[in-house]
């Protein structure tokens, strides 16, 4: 077999960047595997326990929530993005459909979208410029869906000054140019 | 002349010296000026010229109504016309020129308007340009707008920026006055989240031009103590130079901030301004109150302002207007500058009240009484005629004039949603009425509360009564000791004198004789009154002039004024530049753009890229040598029907259903069958909308039993995926459907021609043979060990696969491709490319799908199960929806194969004269098919499928003159028709 | 204009696709009805000064279709929710 395929981020580097703009720091993510999981009609209990049982928080709604290896933010009705690690966890599917079987509706979504890290003493001001979110009125592990960049992203607040931010990895320039003249208008 | 008006006190800082220039001429001011305050304290009166009769004009105010002094602002690609001399912030190198004046603002050729007064009367626009309607276009539009309109733009592009946000709080207080000072404090002790907005560049309001005392203290001091303790609050948030111009439904309000108005060039990376939507949970408007002049003959001399203005200009900004001063007025307010002028040490020479009775000024020549009933001096007030109670006139010598008329509150903002304002007898003016937008109140000057103390009183009020709705407790503090006077004012309109005209509206030019003539034509309604004479359309909104206008009304229709009621006011509150409205969103950061998985290796190619949509795709790659695309094109397509070309399908949409009930899902929202589809196949599916015409189409596949991936057009990814949520929410919510979209997720590239095969099977790890992935084949796969899908699909008519991996290996996939396609002259191909071998095909596509077609008119009527329920199914059974007689979708082919065809031609039989009864139909799609050697195209034709082979005209009715093309009906698979070579 | 969504509170109106009158709710069953109970349903609707319930997605949001129930003439949302129990409650079903 030939050699295998590399891969690219999707700011198009072979490895992830960092950007400092303003006081803001946004540094793109490249080790973070996702997957949609949407509890099957009826069958919420059965993805509640397996849920349990596989390490895979389900938070309620607009709530993102920690755990190892998988964190999870709620998206819609029954359906969360779980998050895990890359490297252990690429073919995340594969790792949660045997916790799941066929109570859960599971698909990759890992590659659909761009993931920045985004942090500075305080976010407020570089988001209060980009989205229509009440960051400051929001608890910290609040996830959201909004619209930065005229394109739909989640916005998940890890603290005051945290935020993960994933947006479609299509337009990732576009968005990482909305993010760096937004900050660098704050310094 | 060097600030030859300035006199002591006030609130500019002294230590530092800006120069800026005027017309030309360098003069000097101060910071804490405006251009106004600064050009006055140099001795200039004169700054603008009216709109139609190029009037010479003066400022009439000291704040954002102001109707007279328009200037343009800088230059270059930074000029700015019509900016408010009045709230222009001063800074060092300020460039301002005046407008509407040629060859200068002392002498104006177009003041011959002012002479031919009689010609421009009321519904002069609407009975001098009536007819012929022809002439509106070439002859009476160019000659208003080279005539009319103020200022102008260079046309160069603004380089500045332009931004735009979101705030969110419980309480947006509006206006940094006493009253809004006040209600900010109250809350902001509450702990409650605070924004307190200011169009000044100084918060205090009015006390920042008055003498008054508040708790003891300056006015002024008192307001800088105040908003020191509210910057030192962390819940809130202090907004000068910030301007909210709308209400907008539920609590929205739209706000201006200029951010770098009062720089020459904004710092790096800041905007000139900020639009900001500002989320409030209530609001209160403490915006303060509007003087109003009193309507004399020729009261728009420059000199002559409102007698607030007046004492602002000599308290704030340390100016006397004119060395000789007398105050004009109906109201106790109007002597508050006279005696204010008097202790700065200006002559103040009379003052004129129209009021007959009451005590009167020590020490100074005040007349009961008497009025103002003309005005002298053509560039600038050289003196005034008064009337007194005896009815004796006299002349008076003064070089400005002061007029109050009283004070209009600035309801604007509660009439956003079309409350009507309410008349108070007490202060002879509107005050906001009910049914102001929900969650606002009003406090202080705004509500009609015209004391400092009644602002005080009403700001904490209004606070507290906001808060408590939210259910939060604030403390009423006890108030500082403040003015209570009530303003005893006396109505008078129009001191009447001669026979000169008097002005109401100096913006637009609107005199009292406008509103006489308007009345004696029946006008007499308010919002007809308006649009006949202008009256308040100019840029200033009619802030001063409007009651004045409508008061006049009254009298001449002998109504009250509450019979004869009041406009309101829409959004903006002042004017907004275009460049807030935009923000960012100009040049290529209109809309962002999508990149595909192939984007940097095509950008290494020196790919031609083409939007489709917010979508970049390649849209050929040229060659060396090649100069003119359809060289590439040609060889692309060429290249691939002999062996092997790939083109990057990503933009495809791609949705993942899932569920126990995702087979009989699609078989509702698809026209055709999908349930019964076996796992690892997959099928092309048609979309209706419920009214029978086409939505989308694409290929979906089975993947697993409650497994499917469905095609999508690129254009209606997002609305298909709408759809389907709609579908499985709303329409059969009880169906087990799970959908995700994984367009993005997935880098797919179409391979497509004979040695499609060979190609991927030196790449995909698992046999693709023909028996073991045979022609509509679906499934999983790894490429070169990494996970990926393919599909044994085609939209070229070539043996084809469609070949997806994660995204991440878009890049290194097509790299793979293009090197193993070496060996096989493989192509990659862009749009296109694609468009022709869809249209040699006969695929219909984007101009065929155009909403407005139906299953049958493209051919595929038999998609249509009416064995199920699917979306569209009834309704495209619908007489003349089944015509037999239709439209049908055919083949085109030039009868001389140069022939050309043009996409848009109509379809006319050999010697139809090109008129509507003998339209046959249109071409949708043009190519040229290198294949054929000619071009080709598909189109929509009446009956088509019984005109084949039939010779028809294609005619260009757009091209002038129109031409045409003879034409031979064919099927619209011009190739392979039989589709041998799919399934190869 | 702000929808108080049911599950994720207060929410500009931006966020969401307006679709049309509630009553599209009603769609009447195809191996059923007729094309004239279709083309009335989808074609006749009241055109109300007032109270009107409307279908809005929350396409920036959760994705959940909502009925809104809206005072046209001045703009109240009288009540919001979501279009799948309201669908439920008429009976929808598969």
């Amino acid at each position: 077999m030939a050699e295998t395929l590399h891969s690219l981020t999707a700011l198009g580097h072979s490895e992830p960047e960092t950007h400092a703009a303003g006081p803001c720091r946004i540094a793109e993510r490249f080790d973070v595997a996702l997957a949609s999981l949407a509890a099957r009609k009826g069958r919420e209990a059965d993805v509640e326990r397996a849920a349990k049982a596989a390490g895979v928080p389900l938070p309620g709604p607009a709530r993102w929530k920690d755990g190892a290896p998988y964190a999870a933010f709620w998206v819609a009705p029954g359906m969360w993005f779980v998050e895990a690690p890359f490297a252990s966890h690429e073919d995340i599917v594969a790792h949660l459909k045997p916790a799941f079987g066929d109570a859960a509706s599971i698909t990759e979504q890992t590659d659909a979208w761009v993931c920045f890290d985004i942090s500075a003493a305080e976010l407020s001001p570089l988001l209060e410029r980009l989205c229509n979110v009440d960051f400051p009125g929001a608890p910290d592990g609040f996830a959201t869906r909004t619209v930065i960049e005229h394109s739909g992203c989640y916005l998940v607040k890890r603290g005051p000054g945290q935020v993960v931010l994933y947006g479609s990895r299509s337009s990732a320039r576009s968005l990482l140019h909305a993010l760096e003249t937004a900050a660098a208008s704050l310094a | 002349m060097t600030q030859s008006n300035r006199i002591a006190g006030g609130q500019i800082d002294r230590s530092r010296t800006f120069r800026f220039t005027f017309d030309g001429r360098t003069y000097e001011g101060h910071p804490g000026d405006t251009l106004a305050s600064a050009l006055l304290a140099n001795g200039v009166r004169l700054m603008g010229r009216s709109f139609k009769y190029h009037r010479p004009r003066g400022p009439l105010s000291a704040g954002s109504e102001e109707p007279n002094a328009l200037v343009q602002l800088r230059s270059g690609p930074r000029q700015e016309p019509n900016t408010r001399a009045t709230v222009a912030e001063l800074f060092d190198g300020l460039e301002a020129t005046s407008q509407n004046a040629w060859p200068s603002l002392k002498f104006d050729a177009m003041a011959i308007n002012d002479r031919l007064n009689t010609f421009f009367t009321a519904g002069f626009y609407y009975k001098t340009f009536m007819w012929p309607a022809s002439f509106w276009e070439k002859v009476y539009e160019p000659i208003i707008r080279r005539a009319a309109g103020l200022g102008a733009l260079t046309r160069e592009e603004d380089p500045d920026e332009y931004d735009k946000g979101f705030l969110h709080c419980d309480l947006l207080v509006i206006g940094a006055g006493p009253a809004g000072l006040t209600a900010a404090l109250t809350a902001g002790r509450a702990g409650a989240r605070v924004i307190l907005a200011d169009e000044d560049f100084r918060m205090g309001g009015r006390l920042n031009a008055e003498t008054l005392e508040v708790g003891g203290k300056a006015g002024a001091d008192w307001a800088a103590g105040i908003v020191a303790e509210l910057s030192a609050m962390p819940n809130v948030r202090l907004m000068p130079r910030t301007t909210v111009i709308g209400a907008f439904d539920h609590g929205i309000y739209g706000v201006v901030e200029r951010v770098s108005d009062h720089l020459a060039v904004p710092p790096k990376g800041k905007p000139r301004q900020t639009l900001w939507r500002v989320y409030s949970r209530r609001a209160i408007l403490a915006g303060g109150a509007t003087e109003r002049p009193i309507a004399f003959e020729n009261n728009d001399r420059p000199g002559i302002m409102l007698a607030g203005a007046l004492r602002a200009y000599a308290n704030r900004w340390s100016v006397a207007v004119g060395d000789r001063v007398a105050v004009f007025t109906n109201n106790e307010d109007g002597l508050r500058s006279a005696t204010d002028l008097q202790a700065k040490g200006v002559d103040v020479v009379a003052v004129i009240d129209a009021r007959p009775g009451g005590s009167v000024l020590p020490g100074i020549r005040h007349l009961k009484g008497a009025e103002v009933i003309d005005a002298q001096g053509r560039l600038g007030l050289t003196s005034i005629t008064i009337r007194q109670a005896n009815g004796r006139t006299e002349t008076i010598r003064v070089t400005a004039l002061g007029v109050s008329g009283g004070w209009n509150p600035n309801v604007n903002i509660t009439s956003h949603h079309r409350s009507r304002p309410v008349w108070d007898e007490a202060i002879q003016s509107f005050i906001p009425g009910p049914d102001a937008p929900h969650g606002l109140t009003a406090a202080g000057a705004a509500a009609g509360a015209l004391s400092t103390h009644g602002a005080l009183a009403t700001g904490q009020a209004q606070a507290i009564a906001a808060l408590a709705d939210l259910g939060i407790t604030a403390k009423a503090a006890a108030l500082p000791n403040a003015e209570d006077a009530p303003i005893s004012i006396t109505p008078k309109w129009y001191a009447a004198g001669g026979k000169g005209r008097a002005w109401i509206d100096p913006q637009n030019d609107v005199t009292v004789k406008d509103v006489k003539l308007a009345q004696k034509e029946n006008f007499t309604s308010v919002e007809h009154l308006k649009r006949y004479t202008t009256l308040g359309m100019a840029t200033d909104q009619g802030k001063t002039g409007n009651v004045l206008g409508l008061a006049i009304m009254a009298g001449l229709t002998g109504r009250t004024i509450p019979e004869t009621g009041t406009t309101i006011y829409r959004p903006p509150y002042t004017p907004v530049a275009m460049g807030t409205l935009a923000g960012r969103s100009r040049g290529k950061e209109f809309k962002p753009f999508r990149l595909t998985p192939s984007h940097k290796w095509a950008e290494e190619q020196g790919a031609v890229f083409v939007e489709v949509g917010m979508w970049l795709r390649t849209q050929w790659l040229p060659k060396p040598g090649e100069t003119h695309w359809r060289q590439s094109v040609d060889r692309e397509v060429l290249a691939t029907r002999k062996s092997v070309g790939i083109c990057d399908v990503t933009t495809l949409g791609k949705i993942d259903i899932q569920g126990t009930d995702a087979g009989a899902f699609l078989d509702k929202v698809y026209c055709n069958t999908f349930s019964t589809l076996a796992v690892g196949k997959c099928r092309y599916g048609l979309m209706l909308r419920e009214d029978g015409m086409v939505f989308d189409d694409g290929t979906t596949a089975r993947m697993g039993e409650h497994e499917y991936v469905m095609t999508t057009t690129t254009a209606n990814a997002v609305t298909v995926f709408r759809h389907l949520e709609y579908c499985r929410q709303v329409l059969w919510p009880e169906m087990d459907v799970q959908l995700i979209s994984t367009t993005e997720a997935w880098a797919q590239f179409s391979v497509a021609g004979p040695n499609a095969r060979k190609l991927l099977e030196k790449l995909v790890d698992q046999d693709i043979s023909d028996a073991a992935f045979p022609y509509m084949g679906a499934g999983s796969i790894t490429v070169r060990g990494i996970r990926g899908r393919l599909f044994r699909i085609s939209f070229s008519g070539e043996l084809a696969y469609e070949i997806a991996v994660p995204t991440r290996y878009g890049d290194a996939l097509i790299r793979a491709l293009v090197e193993a396609g070496k060996e096989f002259d493989a192509v990659v191909y862009g749009t296109e490319a694609l468009g022709v071998m869809r249209v040699e095909k006969g695929h219909v596509a984007g101009n065929e799908l155009n909403g407005q077609s139906t299953a049958l008119n493209m051919g595929l009527g038999k998609m249509v199960s009416k064995k199920k329920d699917a979306i569209g199914m009834v309704l495209s059974q619908r007489e003349g929806m089944t015509d037999p007689n239709g439209y049908r979708l055919v083949g085109v082919k030039p009868v001389n194969p140069e022939g050309r065809l043009t996409a848009g031609s109509h379809f006319l039989e050999i010697g139809a004269a090109p008129v509507i009864e003998n339209d046959g139909g249109w071409l949708t799609s043009k190519v040229y098919s290198p294949h054929l050697g000619c071009d080709i195209a598909l189109g929509y034709l009446k009956a088509g499928d019984q005109k084949m082979g039939r010779r028809m005209r294609a005619v260009n009715l757009l091209a002038k003159p129109p031409t045409e093309t003879e034409v031979e009906i064919v099927s619209p698979h011009f190739f392979d028709p039989e589709g041998e070579r799919l399934r190869g | 204009m702000i929808f108080n969504h049911p599950i994720l509170g207060p929410r500009d109106a931006q966020e969401f696709v307006y679709l049309g009158d509630a009553s599209l709710m009603r769609r009447p069953d195809g191996m059923t009805a007729g094309i004239e109970a279709f083309h009335d349903w989808l074609y006749n609707r009241d055109n109300p000064a007032g109270e009107h319930r409307e279908l809005w997605y929350h396409e920036q949001g959760d994705r959940s279709w909502l009925v809104v129930t809206r005072n046209t003439v001045t703009h109240e949302v009288i009540r919001v929710e979501l279009a799948r129990d309201v669908a439920k409650a008429m009976g929808r079903t598969k």
